[in-house]
């Protein structure tokens, strides 16, 4: 029930995130879209050990919140959900890999939690990464942009009808689970012997919902074709926003920024 | 478990998606040939129920834990292989997107490791060919949950593999396998369960939705399923030898795995740091720096550099670990003045 | 004006497991009318419904709207001409916004874009909540979702509304509106309800249905004040018409 109710917030607060009107938001979907997919590719392209090599990228997500006005907490939040996976397998760099990488007077930092850290640092940038893209842009415009990257019509209808439906079905089941726990006090989830009928009845509940949007569909004229609504043009700032953070991906995925400040400070140079 | 983009190399990120986008497209094709237009509102209402149901729990007798359902199978049954794929893929973009479940990048390793197994191999070579014989309870019973329960092992297994070809864990292939193995056993027994449940009572309530969605699916030609048998025998065979290696000589396999992904990880970016190392040259005063490549960077022949830093250097740490401290406080700083600038901006509006 | 009447001729049609919906209906309507159908539950109201618009076919008897018979050939005709307001608001707005979902039917028939604007703006306009033209269906309230559902087929520009229970689950002030908006057109209108006051106030024919067949067919306030054939039918007097509960009388 908390798990029904939680992703429901989720999905509505982010589909209200995708309503604001900024700067960020305006940008058109396709170049938000292909911005997200350089910036994922370069952020997994760095090395296990590259660690103050991906620092600058942590400049993309914490221009777009901002510019974006996304709120914070309810974002982390759902980082953190996730994050706890990754660092379930991250954790055994630590363990398998001993060999010291970083050596500072008062302490050696072994190999193992260099590639720890950099796992965890790119799953946090990843995660925050997916987020953003959808809290700036909205289901129906990524849907537009697929569209423009030539994905068939038939997926993306489905996949709008899906997204349509979530809430509709999230709520539906929370009703039917809601009446199952009145009537079966003390227990933690629904019974081995009612998890057919349970399920099987929602299901084809669901089934004739299908067919009554169906229905509904054929008496406006739907004959297997799915139209899109237009997107509108591209303009060059659109154009901008990609290749300039594109270009920004690309040079710090060479040069590694943060060890040339560090050098600067430092004076370690030749 | 669904794959995370930190664990993906681009190159295993890259390749699965060429790998789903090929499988879908083909599904596409298919379920387009039926022109059965009425599967289209099917699909995009089933796919929200599975993913509704997901989040039902169900208590498992005489453990005190609780299980969920999978869907990928129940799909697949219920609309057959082609359009039970996408329409998982369709669940797996709106995780991704809303729920950063699996990333983006992994998004073409979700789709493929719990909709591929179950769709086309589990549901055509294990679920098919037990139902073939008639429709029966038990046999209904019998072929979703050992389909169930394969699907998600090929899936695991998947999973592993992907995991390792992308070179960021240093976890052992025989640990990662005992690890990941048995749990989705467990999990797979308990979908299993929940589904050849589900589809029992509804061939007792609905016969015809269940025999309807086997009969109208006509797959494509037996070579498609020839292949797929193939690839399975493969994997089934590979996974059989590996775990068998990893059981009996397991610091031999960890030893040549971690050789393998490490020699991965370590070529991809040479050409990168030779170009990188040649710019350094020219501007001098940057040090040559870099965690781990240095060592390669001796044997990569590198002439650029006059002298082969060792590869653990107190300086080159401290440095970096100042860089590093200085590129967040950077970071910190600009997205405070972007937000102190906007609010300044909207007073100014008011 | 022809191509606005309906006749319904002897219709009879069975469910797949047996069971009779309809068993022989007959009726005509013509242009402009406004008739209220109303029977107890299972009485074949929705199925006579879906009839009209060709989402089912009968086994025996004919239907044409116009000159136009109802068959699998006509259906793109048919379903211009006739829309069709679902019970269950949530089965008709199938896409992300309203907008989208009000412009699927006009899309379908390949109107420029320009068209399908004007015609999204005008029907939502028309049920008054222009406004919340690119929120998600889900955002809605009850009201504003049956509202949204009408717009959808308003955008259609058909001759000849059908609805299935429009004011069911809206609360007071939302049926009331509702009623008022459906006053306001012109169309012809079939209603398919329970709320024998709204057919009481909206419509001047009703037919009532009992197992699949016409029991009677007239003037609405002669019908819906016989106490007698109410009751038969599983059906009550309009609130309107019965006693009242605190002074006791008419």
């Amino acid at each position: 029930m908390p798990n029904l109710v939680e992703s429901l917030y989720n999905i509505r607060i982010l589909d209200e995130l995708a309503e604001k009107r900024t700067i960020i938001h305006n940008i058109h979907p396709l170049m938000k879209v292909l911005t997200t997919g350089v910036y994922l590719m370069v952020t997994v392209s760095f090395g296990k050990y590259e660690l103050s090599g991906l620092l600058p990228l942590i400049f993309y997500p914490v221009v777009l919140i901002t510019l974006a006005d996304i709120p914070i907490v309810p974002i982390f939040k759902r980082v953190l959900l996730v994050l706890p996976l990754i660092i379930g397998i991250g954790l055994f760099n630590p363990l398998f890999d001993k060999n010291p990488m970083i050596v500072l007077p008062w302490i050696q930092i072994s190999g193992g939690w260099i590639s720890f850290f950099s796992i965890l640092i790119k799953g946090f940038l990843t995660i925050l990464a997916a987020l953003i893209l959808i809290a700036t842009t909205g289901m129906t415009r990524i849907a537009s942009a697929l569209r423009i990257m030539r994905i068939p019509r038939l997926f993306i209808m489905q996949l709008l009808l899906t997204y349509r439906y979530i809430s509709v079905l999230i709520e539906e089941v929370g009703r039917v689970v809601r009446a199952y726990s009145l009537r079966s006090p003390g227990e933690k989830g629904i019974r081995f012997s009612n998890w057919g009928s349970l399920t099987g009845q929602l299901l084809i509940r669901t089934l004739e919902r299908a067919q009554r949007v169906y229905h509904s569909m054929c008496c406006r004229g739907f004959a297997g074709e799915y139209n899109v609504g237009r997107e509108k043009g591209m303009g060059i700032g659109d154009i901008v926003y990609f290749v300039g953070w594109s270009l920004y991906f690309v040079i710090i995925r060479y040069f590694n920024i943060p060890a040339m400040i560090g050098s600067l400070m430092m004076g370690v140079g030749k | 478990m669904h794959m995370a983009d930190a664990l993906l190399s681009p190159g295993v990120g890259g390749t699965m998606w060429a790998a789903t986008a090929g499988v879908a497209a083909y599904s596409i094709k298919k379920v387009q040939n039926d022109i059965d237009e009425q599967k289209i509102p099917l699909m995009g209402v089933m796919g929200a129920f599975v993913f509704a149901a997901q989040m039902i729990n169900f208590t498992i007798p005489a453990t005190g834990s609780s299980g969920h359902l999978g869907g990928g199978m129940l799909l697949a049954i219920l609309l057959g292989p082609y359009a039970g794929f996408l329409t998982m893929a369709s669940i797996l973009v709106i995780q991704a997107l809303f729920f950063a479940d699996g990333g983006l990048l992994a998004l073409g390793s979700n789709i493929f490791n719990l909709g591929f197994y179950t769709c086309f191999i589990a549901y055509p070579l294990i679920y098919k060919r037990i139902i073939r014989k008639g429709y029966s309870t038990g046999r209904i019973f019998t072929g979703t949950l050992l389909a169930s329960i394969i699907g998600l092992q090929l899936g695991a297994f998947s999973v592993v593999l992907q995991t390792l070809f992308s070179g960021k864990t240093e976890l052992p292939f025989g640990t990662f396998v005992m690890l990941m193995q048995p749990i989705h056993l467990a999990i797979g027994v308990v979908e299993g369960l929940v589904t050849a449940a589900v589809v029992g009572f509804i061939w007792k309530a609905r016969p015809e939705i269940i025999e309807k969605a086997a009969a109208g699916e006509a797959l494509g030609g037996i070579s498609i399923k020839k292949v797929l048998a193939g690839l399975a025998i493969v994997a089934v065979i590979t996974g059989g030898i590996f775990s068998w290696f990893a059981s009996a000589y397991p610091d031999g396999l960890e030893w040549s795995m971690l050789n393998t992904s490490g020699k991965e990880e370590l070529e991809a970016p040479d050409g990168i740091h030779q170009t990188l190392s040649s710019i350094q040259e020219k501007i001098a005063f940057l040090p040559d720096y870099s965690f781990k490549n240095q060592e390669q960077k001796v044997s990569a022949d590198a002439p650029e550099t006059e002298e082969a830093w060792p590869a653990v250097n107190v300086g080159t740490s401290v440095s970096g670990l100042v860089g590093g401290v200085m590129t967040l406080l950077l970071a910190a700083i600009t997205g405070f003045s972007i937000y102190v600038i906007k609010k300044r901006e909207k007073a100014s509006a008011v | 004006m022809s191509h606005h009447i309906i006749q319904v001729n002897n219709l009879k049609y069975k469910y797949p497991d047996g069971r009779e919906a309809l068993n022989g209906v007959t009726f005509r309507i013509t242009h402009g009318e406004s008739i209220g159908i109303v029977g107890a539950n299972g009485a074949g109201k929705s199925t006579l419904l879906m009839h009209l618009v060709g989402v089912l076919f009968p086994d025996e008897g004919e239907i044409s709207v116009g000159d136009v018979p109802v068959t699998k050939k006509t259906l793109p005709v048919i379903r211009q001409r006739v829309g069709m307001v679902f019970q269950e608001p949530d089965d008709q707005l199938f896409m992300t916004t309203v907008y989208d979902d009000v412009a699927f039917g006009p899309r379908n028939y390949k109107l420029p874009e320009e068209e399908v604007e004007k015609r999204v703006k005008s029907s939502l306009d028309t049920v008054g909540i222009l406004h919340l033209k690119d929120r998600p269906p889900y955002k809605l309230s009850g009201g504003e979702k049956r509202a949204a559902a009408i717009a959808t087929v308003l955008a259609m520009n058909p001759d000849i509304l059908v609805m299935d229970e429009p004011t069911s689950a809206l609360d007071p002030k939302s049926r009331r509106r509702l009623i008022m908006l459906l006053q306001s057109f012109t169309h012809t209108k079939i209603i398919a309800t329970h709320d024998m006051d709204m057919v009481f106030e909206l419509c001047e024919r009703t037919i009532i249905l009992q197992d699949g067949k016409v029991i009677t067919d007239g003037p609405t306030a002669k019908i819906l004040s016989n106490v007698e054939l109410m009751e038969e039918c599983g059906l009550e007097l309009p609130l309107g018409l019965q006693g009242c509960p605190v002074c006791g009388t008419k």
